[in-house]
């Protein structure tokens, strides 16, 4: 049985599964669920100043692909739109019965320093682990100059994190939004303002779709649409990558950081945890299939730990970060070919058709007594995995290497590099 | 035990025997008539269908395609239906078959389409291509604009097509569409063929060959006139003189005997004229049925004429076939079919006698039968008896010639196994004569059927416009 506790910035978990800020962990009767269905920790649904805020009707849109609900979701919803006072005493009480969880407490009031002042001795008086700065919510709260709106200028976001961290000792992870074309930036600022951490990401700018009856984007409020966030499966590989780069950002001193985007499965935390996250957080999974998913997520990852011998969290964070390079780090020499096995081979055709069409026509088409017959001509294929991506049967299409005794060898070590041949 | 009067021999190891035999309608309640001869497979809901169709890998070079007698471009209607471009699905099947909506329902997809379905090989069931078919045609056909057809300049040509049936009707829509004027002559006073009359009831309820059938008549340029039988009303010679093309889709109209003595008692029945009648029926309830009745054959019509009897309250229905399993025409589905429908399969045994009292059938005796040792089927000598108030023959249909002979002379070619002899684009002997259909050798299916039609109906127009 591996250890699946976790101690980040000092917030303790039995486990590294967090329910992200949102309704999940919008009031006490959510979170008591959560808890008892064996979420390590959570982020409270943002609290904002009184008057709270007012929702539309009519608040998500959704991806659906190939049969498969909810590939990714989008909302345009705001922070919480419950009374400050009554949160906090939700807050409070649920601390008091769950000490062993993470409670983290996010928050977003307007860009003035007396704003978090305020706010933060209240929210001290509840007894929570740590703050969240909600710096990423892209929608409604932007057009009134806060979430997205600070997130964007890193200046606010160094500002606002000194600002806390000079008025409490709580300690503080500052929320990203991924809506900016560099994630390090509003990193190294969170990292020059004191944060104790950073969690990443909030959700994407989107339009999951347009009504082509009501010519209206989703969902559609009333005939009008508004850009939404964007999060659930089909944004993980973007959090993975801003993950990444900042866990390999000298700059950003191995900030701690908490992933999120489109954690649904224990691979998936597995996945964020290797790159260089200490714990991950978890919405639209949850709210597509209810809490009870977090079963599988700790057993999952307890059992896959055990298999390769982990023994804590510790033990494989960041172990995926060392081999996240440049492109330029790349060896030149490495040569894969695909390999089809005929045996398992339904004779769909789909390889032959995507690398003929679309990439190197490495795949032959022919009937050999009638069958058909698909076969990799080793000389054209590039060793791309198209062909591997689209055959519907697990393993049969594998990549070979070629074995070869050439050294690792870099593009800036390679001949064919023209910066090479000008020197040369 | 019953007097001497009966007229045939009272088998002795048999126990006594009612006089009259149990042949009543009525035998079920409103509901069960209703439940039972509606649609056998419900129709798939959009979501339903949007799955199944993502089921569908889109291969190249598909071999479902090649399955298809009719070449429906499957992967492609299919990936239309999981856009819910539903009409481009429709389009795609009527093109390729204008009976899409029939075959979609009687097909035996598992012995075509499905079978061939890559889907098979990962221990998976194949995509439902058949019931897939049925969502897009049938989703066309709610439509306003469900005409996706449009007529071609007019040719001037004129052509005479025989018999309405799946063939007959393809090949008109074809013409038409190639801007021919076409007139069908059949000796019903339905079209639709088998469609109509012969197909069984819960594949194809609701009146749908004849809605089928308007769809067809409704691209224009094809008139219809009934009860104009080849060979009575019309002849062959006087078509081909007045018309520019003839095409023969006239089915098998002569049903195999069993060549036993008392195969004229009442009571031994032919399963194609009692399965029309039951098409035909307005009321289910009026129709009278058999208590315990034998059917006997292998092919699709024993097996629909089992299950429709059993269907209408039959008690006992036993269907008797001379060889195993393997050897049924009826596909696997279709003996499944009959299986869980409660009728009885019994394998190696072939009639040997029918015993009647009063005119009527009451007793049939079955002889065991096996293969020889050169692989011939031999009776054993052991026998056994069924009491029956009904028996079908289901022993398969041949072409009657008679229509396109003229005193006693085949005007046509007609093959050894008694068919009309066709070249690929089924063109006869006769060079301005095309035939199709279960008259031309080959399967008989109706999608063969509606593909005949169509390769005759563009050689035809390839020819004329020579
Ligand atoms: C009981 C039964 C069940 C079947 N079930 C299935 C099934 O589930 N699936 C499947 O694919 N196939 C099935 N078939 C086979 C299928 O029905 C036929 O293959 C198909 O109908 C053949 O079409 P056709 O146009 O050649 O002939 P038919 O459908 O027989 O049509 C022939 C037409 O010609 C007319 N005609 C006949 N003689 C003359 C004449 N002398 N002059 C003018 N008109 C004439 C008839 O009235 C009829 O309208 C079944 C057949 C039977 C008998
Ligand atoms: C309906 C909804 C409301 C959200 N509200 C908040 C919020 O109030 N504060 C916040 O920091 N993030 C909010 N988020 C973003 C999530 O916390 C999380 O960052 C994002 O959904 C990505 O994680 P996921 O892919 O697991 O859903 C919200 C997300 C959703 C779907
Ligand atoms: S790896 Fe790429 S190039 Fe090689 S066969 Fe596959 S698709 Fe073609
Ligand atoms: S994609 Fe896979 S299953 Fe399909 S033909 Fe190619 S190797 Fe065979
Ligand atoms: S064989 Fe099956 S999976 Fe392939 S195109 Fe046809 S229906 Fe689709």
């Amino acid at each position: 049985m591996a250890d699946l506790s976790s101690n980040f910035v000092g917030i303790k978990s039995p486990n590294p599964f967090w329910l992200a800020s949102a309704p999940p962990t919008d009031k006490e009767y959510n979170v008591v669920r959560a808890f008892e269905a064996g979420w390590g920790g959570v982020v409270w649904k943002t609290l904002g100043e009184d008057p709270p805020v007012v929702n539309v009707s009519s608040r998500y849109g959704a991806m659906h692909y190939s049969g498969q609900k909810i590939a990714g979701f989008n909302n345009i919803e705001l922070i919480t739109d419950r009374p400050l006072d009554v949160n906090l005493k939700e807050i409070e009480r649920v601390k008091k019965n769950w000490p062993d969880r993470a409670m983290v407490v996010s928050l977003m009031v307007p860009c003035e320093e007396e704003s978090w002042e305020k706010i933060l001795r209240r929210v001290e008086t509840t007894g929570c682990d740590g703050i969240e700065l909600n710096f990423g919510c892209p929608h409604g709260m932007s057009e009134r100059g806060m979430g997205s709106a600070v997130g964007q200028v890193p200046e606010y976001i160094q500002m606002v994190t000194e600002w806390c961290k000079k008025h409490t000792k709580i300690p503080t992870l500052v929320k990203l939004t991924p809506n900016i074309t560099n994630i390090l930036l509003p990193a190294r600022a969170a990292v020059n303002g004191g944060a104790d951490g950073v969690s990443l990401i909030n959700t994407i700018n989107s339009i999951t779709a347009v009504n082509l009856d009501i010519m209206a984007p989703e969902p559609v409020v009333n005939g009008k649409g508004a850009h939404g966030g964007y999060c659930g499966p089909a944004v993980k590989p973007i959090a993975l990558n801003m993950v990444g780069e900042i866990a390999r950002d000298p700059e950003c001193k191995n900030i701690p950081i908490s992933g999120i985007g489109g954690v649904e499965t224990w691979r998936d935390a597995a996945e964020f945890i290797a790159l260089g996250a200490g714990t991950v957080q978890v919405c639209t999974a949850a709210m597509h299939y209810g809490f009870k998913i977090v079963e599988d997520m700790v057993d999952g990852l307890n059992n896959w730990m055990d298999e390769k011998g982990y023994h804590s969290i510790d033990d494989f964070r960041g172990a995926a970060s060392k081999n996240f390079v440049d492109w330029g780090q790349l060896d030149m020499n490495y040569d894969i070919k695909a390999l089809i096995n005929q045996d398992l081979c339904i004779k769909c055709g789909l390889c032959h058709i995507a690398c003929e069409d679309t990439s190197h026509q490495a795949i032959t088409a022919e009937r050999v007594d009638g069958q058909r017959k698909y076969t990799v001509i080793d000389e054209e294929c590039v060793g791309c995995n198209l062909c591997m991506h689209v055959c519907p049967v697990e393993d049969c299409i594998t990549m070979e290497e070629v074995q070869h005794d050439k050294p690792y060898m870099t593009w800036l070590e390679d001949p064919r590099n023209p910066a090479n041949k000008k020197t040369a | 035990m019953t007097d001497s009067s009966h007229a045939a021999k009272t088998p002795i190891e048999m126990p006594p025997v009612p006089e009259t035999p149990d042949i009543a309608a009525g035998r079920l309640s409103p509901e069960e008539y209703k439940e039972n001869f509606s649609d056998l497979l419900p129709a798939l809901d959009r979501r339903r269908a949007i799955i199944e169709a993502d089921r569908c890998y889109f291969c190249y070079d598909a071999p479902c395609i090649e399955a298809c007698p009719t070449g429906i471009d499957i992967p492609s209607f299919i990936h239309k239906i999981s856009t819910d471009n539903v009409k481009g699905a429709a389009t795609d099947i009527l093109t390729a078959n204008i009976m899409g909506g029939a075959c979609a329902r009687v097909c035996p997809v598992e012995e075509l389409c499905e079978d061939a379905c890559v889907r098979n090989t990962q221990n998976s069931q194949p995509v439902k291509i058949g019931r897939l078919q049925r969502y897009a045609v049938d989703g066309l056909m709610q439509r306003d604009d469900k005409q996706i057809f449009t007529r071609k300049e007019p040719t001037g040509k004129k052509i005479a097509v025989i018999g309405a049936g799946p063939a007959g009707m393809s090949c008109a829509h074809r013409l038409a569409t190639l801007g021919h004027n076409v007139v069908v002559f059949d000796a019903k006073t339905k079209a639709g063929g088998l469609n109509e009359y012969g197909i069984a009831a819960y594949k194809l309820p609701d009146d749908f060959a004849q809605k089928e059938i308007d769809y067809i008549l409704s691209i224009g340029g094809i008139e219809m006139r009934y009860e104009h039988a080849l060979g009575e009303k019309i002849k062959l010679e006087e078509l081909r003189r007045d018309f520019d093309a003839v095409f023969v889709g006239t089915g098998l109209s002569g049903v195999n005997k069993l060549g036993l003595d008392g195969e004229d008692l009442k009571g031994v029945e032919n399963a194609v004229d009692y399965i029309a009648a039951l098409r035909q029926a307005k009321d289910l309830s009026k129709l009278p049925v058999g208590r315990k009745i034998v059917v006997i054959g292998g092919g699709n019509t024993a097996i629909d004429i089992a299950i429709q009897t059993k269907r209408l309250g039959a008690e006992d229905v036993t269907l008797v076939y001379r060889r195993g399993e393997d050897d049924m025409n009826a596909t696997w589905h279709e003996q499944e079919l009959a299986q869980n429908n409660g009728v009885v399969i019994k394998h190696w045994a072939q009639p040997k006698r029918l015993i009647g009292w009063n005119g009527h059938v009451r007793q049939i005796e079955f002889e065991y039968t096996q293969l020889d040792g050169s692989g011939k089927l031999t009776g054993t000598g052991d026998t056994f008896t069924l009491l029956v108030d009904t028996v079908f023959k289901a022993i398969g249909q041949h072409f009657v010639p008679s229509p396109v002979q003229e005193g006693g002379r085949d005007l046509l070619t007609i093959t050894p196994k008694g068919k009309i002899a066709v070249n690929e684009d089924r063109q006869t002997s006769l060079d301005n004569v095309w035939a199709g259909g279960d008259c031309i050798e080959g399967q008989d299916l109706t999608v063969a059927a509606v593909e005949d039609g169509k390769r005759a109906a563009i050689a035809i127009d390839r020819a004329l416009s020579a």
